[in-house]
């Protein structure tokens, strides 16, 4: 065993080094995860756009969307980023009374976003438009559908993190809140996804018929 | 509380089925992979002799056009998602710890789900074998053939079912080796110092993730269409069928270099050892290999010339395509030159990695004549297209997966594959392969369609057609002789010790096989080829014909940093030594069993679907709230 001698960097016996890049394994592979998901998103929009103008029967864009109702609910899942960042912050301080709170506001403007959505489409279906209808309404549901799915996803996310914080809380505050950091960098993405489907979708979509 | 921590107890034993089950053992994982996917290699490979029975002969009713299309159709689905790629997975998982000197991966369960979801997503693409439905409608499924009105049977439900859960693994798994690969390699391996094989490995991953997302878009929409009745591909709705055509090579044409990518990682791990020289062009051959990446990306309408995209769109992807050949033809003459003034050792991985060059050339050459897009209407969905892919999918990437099997075999189970079987082994397939798709290149030329089920006397294909379905029986008889050399050798074979070939990456320096932890002492490298550096820079006498790296360091001397001690311990010594490794876990394949069941759900009930849905989030809450059994364990969600 000569290793004792040695004076180079010779890893100690058993201990695996940290990460070579110094950034945590599940930071790194959500990152990645959400270089997926635009390619994911990015090829729905690809598709809504490729059908955009082509539907042979209505109802068309401009006759149901409602530009200032869809206008709240983005301001909802904006104001829920915020949230988010709160939830973060205190965390990564150690505050866990301050991120409970944060947090289930997040998750109840994430729900709130969903309320919305709900209604928008009962609302549609009621004016004609099914994801059968036309190509409008096929690309138009999944495309926003699936965009509903994340947010679900995300919501119970951060309501299991909530409770979470009741059964140990102190791994929740555990190197800086990296937890909370993943499904925050989720939260933030699937926001991001909506700004660009409510000005491609909807503001665009207004104008142009 | 005290009751949850029981009930959730991790299970502990390694030895018994229920061990392999509930394996996150990186290595074990890949012999999983293995096995299965060559398994479903040997099936798809039954197919293909099923069809050149039926085709041997004009006017040969072995099998009717129903049988025949669902054929073809699983034939390649089988190559190229459960053949190909997961044999390429296989090395991936069982090698890539042990090249970056890492004990396993960044995330041990998740890669136990990656393959479980594998191995049920390849069950319910072959539902249909059971249920007389199989996939009817070609591996690309092109729109509106696939609609309810033209395949009405339940073929490709399980088509669309099966390729989403089996994207669901293929991502998983690329996330994990990507951050793997990353963030886990040994001290001083930078990324230039990584081996070939590790870079294109990581090239693969990028690719998986980013074009799997398009077809799983490609595969929502017709599963919508299919199940709920959208207007995707409806063209009574004024949908454009090109739609789908689009997504499914934008997807497509990257997961070709899926499917190339390790294999050129395998050449080029094989060629520098037997040629006992550094390989050539180091630096060249991983930029060559980063521009195909890249490049793959923007040659998707080369598939489309006939679609009629127009002059301007047929012209840009004719350039682009002939351009991607240049990184392609660089990667190749660096092959040559490492091989050139080489001292070469002709043993069966080398044979097998210079028939994957001499073969992918055949094939590239005919994919120069498809990329100039006059020519390719005339070639298009004739038997020179067949002839093509399989040069560079059978005479590419299976030639060099053999080549990786017979060269790491000895590090997987101890013990060498017989070398005069081998040798057979490789004369055979390589004398079966030119037999059999050759001759396809006349009878394209010909005009003979490909996805016929018989053909009229006198058109002149009877000869050359006859003489494929030979040399298809010539390439499955090499096979049972490779069949036959792995069992034989699995018991009999010469036991090979750490280092068979004199080799040089890191995975050699430990013992075949590999104990569970890899590494007792994590290696510390300072050059490309640290273990040939370890072994010859002692001052020892490098073997004729072979030089030390050109590289940077010779001073590796004073201290043998790569582990001075080689003997295997137990877990309970390895334990004691502070190593720890991740715990078993039973929650990866109810998590992947759960996926699956909710897939078939949506083919059959939605009460299944519902319960598989269960399952799986039970298994998801189960798999983020398990204790570790072990207190270091370094995967979290």
């Amino acid at each position: 065993m000569d290793q004792a001698q040695s004076h180079h960097q010779t890893v100690e016996v058993g201990h695996a080094p940290s990460t070579t890049t110094g950034i945590d394994h599940r930071k790194m592979l959500i990152w990645a995860f959400l270089a997926s998901e635009c390619m994911f998103f990015g090829s729905f929009i690809a598709t809504y756009l490729v059908y955009e103008g082509q539907s042979l029967v209505g109802p068309y864009p401009a006759e149901v969307f409602s530009i200032p109702v869809t206008s709240v609910s983005t301001f909802v899942l904006l104001m829920s980023s915020f949230m988010m960042v709160l939830a973060y912050s205190a965390v990564s301080k150690g505050d866990i009374q301050g991120f409970r709170a944060w947090i289930l506001c997040t998750a109840l403007l994430g729900a709130t976003f969903l309320g919305f959505q709900v209604y928008e489409f009962t609302e549609f279906s009621q004016q004609g438009l099914t994801p059968r209808t036309n190509l409008f309404g096929s690309s138009f549901f999944t495309l926003t559908g699936f965009h509903g799915a994340h947010v679900t996803v995300g919501v119970i996310w951060l309501l299991s993190l909530f409770g979470y914080s009741y059964i140990n809380p102190s791994a929740l505050s555990r190197d800086e809140g990296l937890n909370v950091d993943l499904v925050a960098l989720y939260w933030h993405f699937v926001d991001v996804v909506w700004i660009v489907i409510f000005t491609v979708v909807y503001l665009i979509g207004v104008v142009e018929n | 509380m005290a009751t949850l921590q029981i009930s959730m107890a991790r299970p502990t034993s390694y030895t018994g089925w229920w061990g392999w089950v509930t394996t996150v053992d990186h290595k074990r994982i890949g012999v999983l992979y293995g096995l299965t996917a060559f398994a479903f290699f040997l099936l798809g490979g039954v197919e293909a002799l099923v069809m050149r029975l039926q085709l041997a002969q004009p006017n040969s009713s072995v099998v009717g056009p129903e049988t025949f299309n669902q054929l073809f159709t699983m034939h390649a689905l089988t190559m190229i998602f459960l053949g190909v790629m997961p044999l390429g997975a296989a090395f991936f998982n069982f090698l890539i710890p042990l090249m970056i000197g890492a004990r396993d991966v960044a995330f041990p369960r998740l890669n136990a789900f990656s393959y479980w979801v594998f191995l049920f997503g390849g069950l319910i693409l072959n539902w249909g074998w059971l249920t007389g439905e199989s996939p009817a409608a070609g591996w690309f499924a092109y729109a509106n053939l696939t609609s309810g009105i033209f395949s009405p049977s339940r073929g490709m439900d399980f088509y669309v079912i099966g390729l989403l859960v089996l994207g669901v693994s293929s991502v998983a798994a690329a996330l994990n080796f990507l951050v793997t690969i990353i963030n886990m390699r040994t001290p001083g391996m930078s990324l230039m110092k990584m081996p070939v094989f590790v870079w294109m490995a990581m090239l693969t991953m990028i690719l998986l993730i980013t074009a799997f997302p398009v077809i799983t878009v490609g595969l929502i929409e017709l599963g919508f269409d299919r199940f709920y009745g959208t207007n995707f591909f409806n063209t009574f709705a004024g949908a454009d069928p090109r739609l789908w055509q689009h997504l499914f090579w934008i997807f497509g044409h990257p997961e070709v270099y899926i499917l190339i990518l390790p294999a050129m990682g395998i050449v080029s791990e094989v060629l520098p050892t037997f040629a006992r020289k550094p390989l050539f062009g180091y630096s060249v051959i991983v930029f060559s290999g980063i521009v195909i990446a890249f490049m793959g990306w923007m040659v998707w309408s080369h598939h489309m010339f006939t679609v009629g995209l127009g002059p301007i769109a047929n012209s840009i992807f004719t350039i682009t395509t002939m351009a991607i050949a240049i990184p392609t033809g660089v990667k190749i003459f660096n092959w040559i030159a490492t091989l050139w003034g080489g001292s070469i050792s002709l043993k069966t991985p080398l044979l097998f990695s210079v028939g994957f060059i001499s073969m992918f050339i055949l094939g590239g050459i005919s994919g120069i004549m498809h990329s100039i897009s006059p020519s390719d209407a005339q070639q298009q969905d004739t038997y020179f297209v067949v002839a093509h892919i399989h040069y560079v999918l059978f005479g590419g990437s299976i030639f060099a997966i053999f080549s990786g099997i017979y060269y790491w075999f000895p590090k997987m189970t101890g013990r060498l594959l017989h070398e005069g079987l081998g040798k057979l082994h490789f004369w055979g397939t390589m004398i079966g392969f030119n037999v059999t798709f050759f001759p396809m290149h006349f009878v394209g030329l010909d005009g003979m369609p490909r996805r016929i089920y018989t053909y009229q006397s006198g058109m002149g294909w009877d000869f050359w057609n006859l003489i494929s379905t030979l040399g298809a029986f010539l390439i499955a008889a090499s096979t049972l002789i490779f069949l036959h050399n792995f069992f034989r050798s699995r018991k009999k074979g010469e036991i090979a010790g750490n280092d068979p070939w004199d080799a040089r990456t890191l995975e050699w320096s430990i013992p075949s096989p590999p104990p569970i932890y890899n590494f007792v002492e994590i290696p510390v490298v300072e050059s490309r080829d640290p273990y040939w550096e370890e072994k010859y820079s002692h001052g020892l006498p490098v073997p004729s014909g072979g030089s030390a790296d050109s590289g940077e360091s010779h001073s590796l001397a004073e201290s043998d940093r790569l582990g001075p001690d080689r003997d295997v311990f137990s877990m309970e010594e390895a334990h004691h030594l502070g190593i720890h490794m991740p715990s078993l876990s039973h929650w990866p394949i109810m998590t992947g069993l759960g996926l699956a069941i909710a897939g078939l759900g949506i083919v059959y009930h939605p009460i299944i679907a519902a319960a598989g849905l269960m399952i799986t989030i039970v298994g998801i809450y189960s798999w983020a709230l398990e204790p570790a059994t072990e207190p270091s364990e370094s995967s979290g969600e």
